[in-house]
C-alpha cells in the first residue's frame, strides 16, 4: 500500500472539496437567482467537465498553467517554477474537473426551497446575503453535504487530469489512481488490488452515506402501511 | 399603455393605481384606503391575490403608482420600485410561510434583524403575548397546528411594525371562533388592514370598508355592509331565507 499516495490523495480531495464549496455556493446561488442571459452559458461551462474527456481538460490546463500563457508566466515569475507538475497545479486541475459535482447538487438544493419562503424572507427585509445565509443554506444542508461527498469522492478517483497536469511525482502529485497504474505497469497485481480496494471502499462508503443521509423516499411510509 | 392619473388625498392610508396584464388576464385597479379595516371581496380568479402581491412588491405591474401614507412605493413612469422588505407592509398569505428550520420565536424575530438585540427580544415577546402563543415559542412550524401556524405568521408580519397589513385569506383553515379571535387581535393593534376574502361570512364585517373586485376591476367601494348587501341577499336567497330586499323586489316586480 502506497501510504504516500494515500496521503496526497486525501489531502488533494479535502482541499479541492473545501475550495469547491467556497466557489460553488455563490456560483449556484447566482445561477438560481439571476435573470441574466449569461446564466445558460455559465451553467454549460460549469457542467462541461462532466462531458469532456479528462485528457482534453488536462491538456488545456497544462497549456494554461505553463509558460505559454500570461497566467503561467506570472506564476513562474512569482514562484520561480511552473504550476504544472506541482500539488498546487493539481488542486487547480481537480477543482475545475470536479466543479459540476459541487454546482449541480447545490443548484438542485437551492431550487427545491419553497418559493413562498424566499418571498417571505424578502418581505421581511432580507437582502441576498441574508437570504443565502439564513434561508437557503440551512434549508439545503443535505444538498451541501451531497456536494461535499461527491466532490471528495470524485477527486479521490480522478486519473486523466491528474496524470496530465500533475504527472507522477511521489509525495507531490502521485495519487492512488496513478499508483494503481504504476503497480499494474510493474505487474504488481497484489499491490494494485489492495490500492483498488481502498478506492472502492471510499466510493462505496461515500455513496452509502449519501443515500442514508437523504432519508426515506416519500412512498416508503405509504408502502409500509400496506404490509 | 394607458397613462394613469392617481388622485392624491392626504387622509388616505394607501393610494394605488395599477395595470397588470398576463396571459389574457387584465387587472386595472385604482383605489385608496381610508378605513382601518378594508375588505377586498371578489370571486376566485378576480385578481385579489395579484393585487396584493403588487402592493407588497412581489410582482411588478406594467404601469402603476402606489403610495403608502406619504411614501412613494411604486411609480413605473419614474422607475421607482421600493423593495418588498423596505415597504413597511406586512403580508400574510393563505398558507403560512414559516421558516421550517426556525422556532416560532425565531420566525417572529426574522424581520427584526436591523433592530438592537434587546429590542428584538422584547418585540418578539410582545408578539408572542399578543397572539397568546408564548407556550409555542420554542416549537418549530412542523410541531404546530394550522391555526397555531397562522398565529405565528401574523405575529411575524406584525413584528417589524408595518404601516399596513395585507391578509390574503389567512384564516381559511380556522374555525369561526378562532377566526373572530384573530380578527379581534389584529384590530387591537390599530395597524390598517387590507383583508382579502371570497367568503361573504368573512367579509361581512362591522365598521369596515369594502371593495368589490370583479374580473380585474374594482366595481364598487364603500361601507362593507352596504357594498356586499347584494351578495348577501343572493346567498340568503340560495339558502331559501327571505330577506327584506328580496321581499321588496318581489312586491315591486310581481
Amino acid at each position: 500500500m502506497d501510504l504516500q499516495a494515500l496521503s496526497v490523495t486525501l489531502r488533494l480531495a479535502a482541499i479541492t472539496t473545501a475550495i469547491l464549496l467556497v466557489v460553488g455556493i455563490p456560483l449556484a446561488f447566482w445561477i438560481v437567482s439571476t435573470r441574466s442571459r449569461l446564466r445558460a452559458v455559465i451553467e454549460a461551462v460549469t457542467t462541461l467537465p462532466i462531458l469532456l474527456p479528462p485528457t482534453v481538460l488536462g491538456f488545456y490546463l497544462l497549456v494554461l498553467l505553463g509558460a505559454r500563457t500570461a497566467v503561467g508566466r506570472v506564476w513562474i515569475h512569482l514562484t520561480g517554477h511552473p504550476l504544472a507538475f506541482t500539488f498546487a497545479g493539481l488542486v487547480i486541475g481537480s477543482a475545475i474537473y470536479s466543479l459540476p459535482f459541487a454546482v449541480q447538487p447545490l443548484v438542485a438544493g437551492f431550487s427545491a426551497v419553497d418559493v413562498s419562503l424566499i418571498e417571505q424572507a424578502r418581505l421581511l427585509g432580507a437582502g441576498r446575503w441574508r437570504l443565502l445565509r439564513s434561508v437557503l443554506l440551512p434549508l439545503s444542508a443535505r444538498s451541501i453535504g451531497a456536494a461535499a461527498l461527491l466532490c471528495f469522492t470524485h477527486t479521490v478517483g480522478e486519473f486523466g487530469v491528474v496524470l496530465m497536469v500533475g504527472g507522477d511525482i511521489p509525495g507531490a502529485t502521485r495519487t492512488l489512481s496513478i499508483a494503481i497504474y504504476d503497480q499494474v505497469q510493474d505487474f504488481a497485481y497484489g499491490a494494485a488490488n489492495r490500492t483498488a480496494l481502498v478506492l472502492v471502499g471510499i466510493a462505496v462508503t461515500s455513496l452509502i452515506l449519501l443515500y442514508a443521509w437523504r432519508g426515506a423516499y416519500p412512498h416508503a411510509k405509504a408502502g409500509a402501511s400496506h404490509e | 399603455m394607458p397613462k394613469l392619473e392617481l388622485r392624491m388625498s392626504e387622509a388616505a392610508i394607501l393610494e394605488a393605481s395599477v395595470v397588470y396584464r398576463r396571459d389574457g388576464f387584465v387587472l386595472e385597479a385604482e383605489f385608496s384606503l381610508h378605513a382601518p379595516w378594508t375588505v377586498l371581496f371578489g370571486a376566485s380568479g378576480a385578481g385579489k391575490t395579484t393585487l396584493l402581491r403588487i402592493l407588497a412588491g412581489l410582482m411588478q405591474p406594467a404601469n402603476g403608482t402606489v403610495r403608502l401614507g406619504s411614501r412613494l412605493l411604486l411609480e413605473t413612469n419614474q422607475g421607482v420600485a421600493v423593495a418588498p422588505g423596505q415597504r413597511r407592509i406586512g403580508f400574510v398569505m393563505q398558507q403560512a410561510a414559516l421558516f421550517p428550520h426556525l422556532t416560532a420565536r425565531e420566525n417572529i424575530a426574522f424581520g427584526l434583524h436591523r433592530w438592537a438585540r434587546y429590542e428584538r427580544g422584547s418585540r418578539a415577546e410582545e408578539m408572542l403575548r399578543l397572539f397568546e402563543i408564548e407556550r409555542l415559542a420554542e416549537r418549530r412550524p412542523r410541531q404546530l397546528s394550522g391555526g397555531e401556524r397562522q398565529r405565528v405568521a401574523l405575529a411575524q408580519a406584525l413584528a417589524p411594525k408595518p404601516q399596513l397589513m395585507l391578509l390574503d385569506e389567512p384564516f381559511n383553515a380556522l374555525d369561526v371562533a378562532n377566526r373572530a379571535a384573530m380578527i379581534g387581535k389584529l384590530r387591537e393593534t390599530g395597524v390598517p388592514v387590507l383583508y382579502v376574502s371570497h367568503d361573504l361570512g368573512d367579509a361581512w364585517q362591522v365598521n369596515a370598508d369594502a371593495m368589490l373586485l370583479e374580473d380585474g376591476r374594482i366595481t364598487a367601494r364603500g361601507e362593507a355592509q352596504s357594498i356586499l348587501a347584494k351578495q348577501r341577499e343572493q346567498v340568503l336567497r340560495q339558502l331559501g331565507i327571505p330577506t327584506q330586499a328580496a321581499d321588496r323586489l318581489r312586491s315591486t316586480h310581481p
